[in-house]
């Protein structure tokens, strides 16, 4: 905007030039550029979209496939033969491994997540909006769930269920929403005294249009952030139950299992320790920072 | 206060209700039961070990027994380990895990504020970002990542520590203890230093320097209590944490404590043990968030306990 004459009303340059110059930031905009300064969230996308390709693609262009067992090369070390990263007791390449097991620790990040979004957001979105006493009742059955020791339900399901790897999607989604129904529940509560609320109200819409079409859209924020935390914290439960055997089953491989299965084999065989632990540290990394960006881009307060 | 106390404790009962509900039909669920072995049992022997255990009743009959039972405080007998009571188990080896849990949480507090109040002192300077990018690492890199790597180089190829068992005393507490303190340190010391930054900026610690106090004792006096107001709050859910971090750990470093127990109990179906430590992990968290909020109202005259 150049100077305030421009925007005098009624004179037609003024309005035309009103159109151009007040054509302004959004709050999205306003978003994005925060995060595009932020110099670790922006390398935390780049690098994690370096993973995201490996994982997708990286296993159709390794030379062996992740469950193909060499008798006569075990226990390669890196660099030493035909296997990048070396192999394992059974001679299997530990690349190939490797990004398999990106792929499905990355996958179950995902599927887990969404799981926990959409059972999160619905609970929130819900309790918040109607609130009174179904509010109540809502918010403290999450309560009671809180405080329950959900690690040792988690492996009392594998334990009855037997891994399979639907049921882990579905066992850490579902411990994985309670903190997503309470930052919903909380924006829908400060949402829902908004002026847009009320006209569509006053429009006649039904509360589930009203809670589906304008109250769940304007919580993307705190909810795109959460969501950017959620999929380390997933990723991570699932390799922890891998490590105590009850994750993803062999030969699948996870970074869970190939990190517990390293250690297993450290003393002998360094390398199947190391590189799978760097890219877990490297991939929950780069989501942390992102997180980190995105709340401070999305949530301005914080600054 | 009083009504405050009562009323959680109202809370708490429900809750460990449903804990013992779900886990009880959840462990009956499973497949297999406690009593298969890798020679088959006889179906007359089967039945007689069955009924000994009453595990010939229907189900929701057994249930309300064991409701019974545990609300006198027993929990049955070990239904693998010959001659041994649920309750002779956990406290044969809660110990371990306890020792582990406190001495991890004492340290990692100690070094958590310290580093905190540190990072907070000095914010946006290269003590700062070294104490916060370590405070990343620690947040991102799982227990089951550092325990290994941490065996590997002190227990392996340097050979100063002892890599499993607890047989080196107290030298052998120390790996476990450090690789389920240093998440924790990592979380304190980014809670201490937002707190510590946040509290430098109010009123009252300007008041502090106006009236000429010595820097220390603003920071060291005023201003860290209120800083590490949000960390008592932390407290409950960092205890969740040590549990389950101590499962790994337990497992990697071979100790005798709880969470080793728990995995194999439920892998072997051992019934009875499975369910009494869910009851006492339930139970232990549900009063550590107790005190945590009681320890925050106590130490923040703002807040009311109604």
């Amino acid at each position: 905007m150049s100077g305030a004459n421009l925007l005098v009303p009624g004179s037609r340059r003024g309005a035309a030039a009103m159109e151009k110059a007040v054509h302004g930031r959004s709050l999205w905009d306003d978003a994005r550029r925060r995060l595009l300064r932020n110099r670790a969230a922006v390398s935390g996308v780049i690098v994690l979209a370096a993973l995201v390709i490996a994982a997708v693609v990286g296993p159709h262009l390794t030379p062996y496939a992740y469950d193909e067992i060499n008798k006569n090369d075990v226990w390669q070390a890196p660099l030493t033969g035909a296997h990048l990263l070396g192999t394992d007791s059974l001679g299997r390449d530990l690349l190939a491994r490797l990004l398999m097991g990106l792929r499905v620790s990355l996958a179950i990040g995902l599927v887990a997540t969404a799981v926990s979004l959409v059972i999160g957001v619905a609970w929130g979105a819900v309790a918040g909006y109607v609130g009174g006493r179904l509010d109540e009742v809502m918010m403290r059955f999450v309560d009671v769930l809180y405080s329950l020791p959900f690690i040792f339900f988690v492996i009392l399901l594998m334990v009855t269920f037997g891994s399979n790897i639907i049921l882990i999607f579905v066992a850490i989604g579902a411990v994985e929403w309670l903190t997503m129904s309470r930052i919903v529940r909380g924006q829908t509560l400060s949402l829902k005294q908004k002026e847009f609320i009320e006209a569509a109200r006053a429009a006649g819409l039904t509360q589930g249009a009203i809670i589906a079409r304008h109250i769940v859209p304007n919580l993307l924020g705190p909810v795109v952030v959460y969501v950017t935390l959620t999929i380390p914290a997933v990723i991570l439960a699932e390799s922890f139950l891998s490590f105590l055997g009850l994750g993803v089953q062999p030969p699948m491989a996870s970074l869970g299992t190939l990190i517990a299965n390293g250690a297993q084999d450290m003393e002998l065989a360094w390398w199947l320790l190391v590189f799978p632990a760097l890219a877990m540290v490297v991939t929950l990394m780069s989501f942390n920072f992102i997180g980190d960006g995105l709340r401070d881009a999305i949530d301005p307060k914080d600054r | 206060m009083l009504r405050f106390i009562g009323r959680r404790l109202l809370v708490a009962l429900p809750t460990l209700f449903l804990v013992v509900t779900v886990a009880f039909f959840m462990m009956r669920a499973a497949p297999g039961s406690p009593f298969d072995m890798d020679r088959k049992l006889s179906p007359e022997i089967e039945r007689n070990v069955m009924a000994k255990y009453g595990m010939d009743r229907p189900l929701t009959e057994q249930y309300v027994k064991y409701l019974k039972d545990v609300s006198h405080g027993d929990f049955g007998p070990s239904l693998k380990y010959k001659d041994k009571s649920v309750l002779q188990i956990l406290r044969e080896n809660y110990g371990v895990s306890l020792r582990l849990g406190l001495s991890a949480i004492l340290i990692a507090s100690l070094m958590g504020v310290s580093l905190g109040v540190l990072a907070a002192l000095r914010q946006n300077r290269s003590t700062d970002y070294a104490v916060m990018g370590l405070a990343i690492l620690g947040v991102c890199i799982p227990t089951f990542v550092t325990a290994p790597l941490l065996v590997l180089a002190f227990g392996s190829w340097l050979g100063w520590l002892p890599t499993a068992g607890l047989t080196a005393g107290l030298r052998s507490y120390v790996l476990p203890v450090t690789v389920l303190a240093l998440p924790q340190i990592a979380i304190i010391s980014r809670l201490t230093r937002a707190g510590m930054i946040e509290v430098l900026q109010s009123n009252y610690v300007r008041t502090a320097r106006a009236k000429g106090l010595p820097e220390h004792r603003i920071v060291g006096r005023h201003a860290l209590r209120a800083a590490i107001l949000p960390l008592v709050s932390y407290l409950g859910p960092a205890c969740a944490g040590l549990l389950t971090g101590s499962l790994v750990v337990e497992k990697i470093f071979n100790l005798p404590g709880l969470g080793k127990f728990f995995v194999i109990s439920a892998l072997q179906r051992d019934y009875t043990v499975v369910m009494g430590m869910v009851i006492f992990y339930a139970a232990l968290i549900l009063f550590l968030n107790l005190v945590a909020d009681l320890l925050y109202a106590a130490l923040d005259p703002r807040v009311r306990l109604a």
